[in-house]
């Protein structure tokens, strides 16, 4: 259906199953069959025939807004019912207000969250499954699973030792705010937590899609390309960290690990960067204190949250007590 | 990049607004696309034609404005335009370029009735 990324229709399911309600009712295929017959054509169309309002059509293209020029200036009230309204608002606002959600219930509970983006086949999975194995003494790990199709990722990440739920979106090309709201409902990870959620495999549309994470993190392995920061700009400035795959493969290949670094910073100045394999091990060491320390800061800014909380009461009852 | 997304995000919009605000239709539409958004605007375009079918928008004119990039060159300490997210500073030519602007995507404005 469409024709840019092959996002298609609603076919998102968590675990096999469908989700509840409709998530994308303008699809095509929902249409309902026209119950209701606006075949009405503006009976009201041009009741004054002097045709000295140009359409703001010649503005289409300026933020200029001539509000005497166009149908707004409705000289004869009642005659005309157009009116223009001035909203400002964030084509993404409907996703960002789901991540709120998630970021504000994830806080609650002292969880976690990292999105995990990459390419296909950058080695997420396996990253994913080590990380899990050497965790398994220092946090409790739930995992996210997106893919368009199948449950394989979810059994691995479960046969290394973490609960895990699968999303599929069906034709979509990214993870949104409100699937992973619907997962974190199915997985209930306890409080304290490390959440993993691994995206679809896409360096492209899931860079614009905020799930409540505390960030994103970049996969990009030594077999790809040292340019795909440059090519794929948004999603290495949309990540905190970029995790450098498969360097125990760099004596077999011409990447340019340190052309790669500079073309990620010139992206994102602010970019962290490690080199690591999940296979061989080498490096995995400071990107799993990495991830301890994020677990670590959100369990204290949990613990702060319920300080305060407990704080408020205590000076509530003391209110209480004086007026007593 | 997910434009159909984007575009059943704008009808939703679309929808809640005329909840609150009171229209039934819409008949155009002025949308503020940066140049660093990440949208193509023929495939937006395209779409938003796609998913506006039987709803309140059906047949509504959508208006594309584009918004220059900008961002905040560390090295000069000043904001420069930019045309893509890892152009250089195009007064220094250092790569340390923190892009602060037209990397965002609004409905700015609404005709309605």
């Amino acid at each position: 259906m469409c024709t840019v990324c092959g996002c298609g229709e609603g076919q998102v399911s968590i675990e096999g199953q469908a989700t509840a309600g409709v998530k994308y009712p303008y699809r095509a295929h929902h249409a309902h069959g026209h119950e209701h017959p606006h075949e009405h054509p503006h009976p009201h169309e041009h009741p004054h025939p002097h045709e000295h309002e140009p359409a703001p059509a010649a503005s289409a293209y300026s933020e200029l807004l001539d509000y005497g020029q166009g149908p707004a200036h409705a000289h004869a009230p009642g005659l005309s019912q157009t009116r223009m309204v001035k909203i400002e608002q964030d084509i993404l606002s409907k996703n960002n207000g789901y991540a709120t959600a998630n970021r504000q219930w994830l806080a609650e509970r002292g969880i976690f969250a990292i999105n995990l983006v990459s390419s296909p086949g950058s080695g997420k999975t396996t990253l994913l499954a080590a990380s899990i194995r050497q965790l398994s003494a220092r946090a409790r790990v739930y995992v996210v699973e997106g893919d368009q199709q199948t449950s394989h990722d979810a059994e691995r990440i479960r046969a290394a030792g973490a609960p895990a739920v699968q999303i599929n979106t069906g034709k979509g090309c990214h993870l949104d705010a409100h699937m992973v709201g619907q997962a974190l409902q199915n997985l209930a990870p306890a409080d304290d937590s490390l959440l993993l959620i691994e995206n679809v495999g896409n360096l492209v549309c899931p860079a614009a899609f905020d799930l409540g994470e505390a960030h994103k993190v970049a996969i990009l392995s030594v077999t790809e390309g040292e340019d795909k920061p440059l090519k794929y700009p948004d999603m290495f400035a949309a990540a905190d960290l970029m995790l450098l795959n498969k360097i125990d493969l760099l004596p077999y290949l011409d990447f340019d690990v340190d052309a790669c670094i500079a073309y990620a910073r010139r992206v994102n100045p602010k970019i962290q960067v490690l080199q690591l394999s999940a296979k061989s091990g080498a490096g995995m060491a400071p990107w799993l204190d990495w991830l301890c320390a994020g677990v670590t800061h959100s369990q204290v800014g949990k613990q702060q949250q319920v300080a305060r909380l407990q704080q408020r009461i205590a000076e509530l009852e003391q209110r209480l007590q004086s007026r007593g | 990049m997910h434009e159909l997304s984007l575009a059943e995000g704008i009808i939703q919009l679309l929808e809640d607004q005329a909840k609150t605000q009171q229209f039934k239709r819409v008949k155009q539409v002025w949308l503020s696309i940066g140049e660093l958004a990440g949208v193509e605007p023929e495939a937006l375009t395209f779409c938003l034609d796609l998913v506006s079918k039987d709803t309140l928008a059906d047949g509504a004119l959508f208006h594309l404005v584009r918004e220059p990039g900008r961002g905040w060159c560390l090295a000069c300490s000043q904001t420069v335009s930019l045309n893509a997210r890892f152009d250089a500073c195009p007064h220094c030519g250092q790569y340390q370029v923190q892009v602060n602007g037209g990397d965002d995507m609004r409905v700015s404005e609404l005709e309605v009735e």
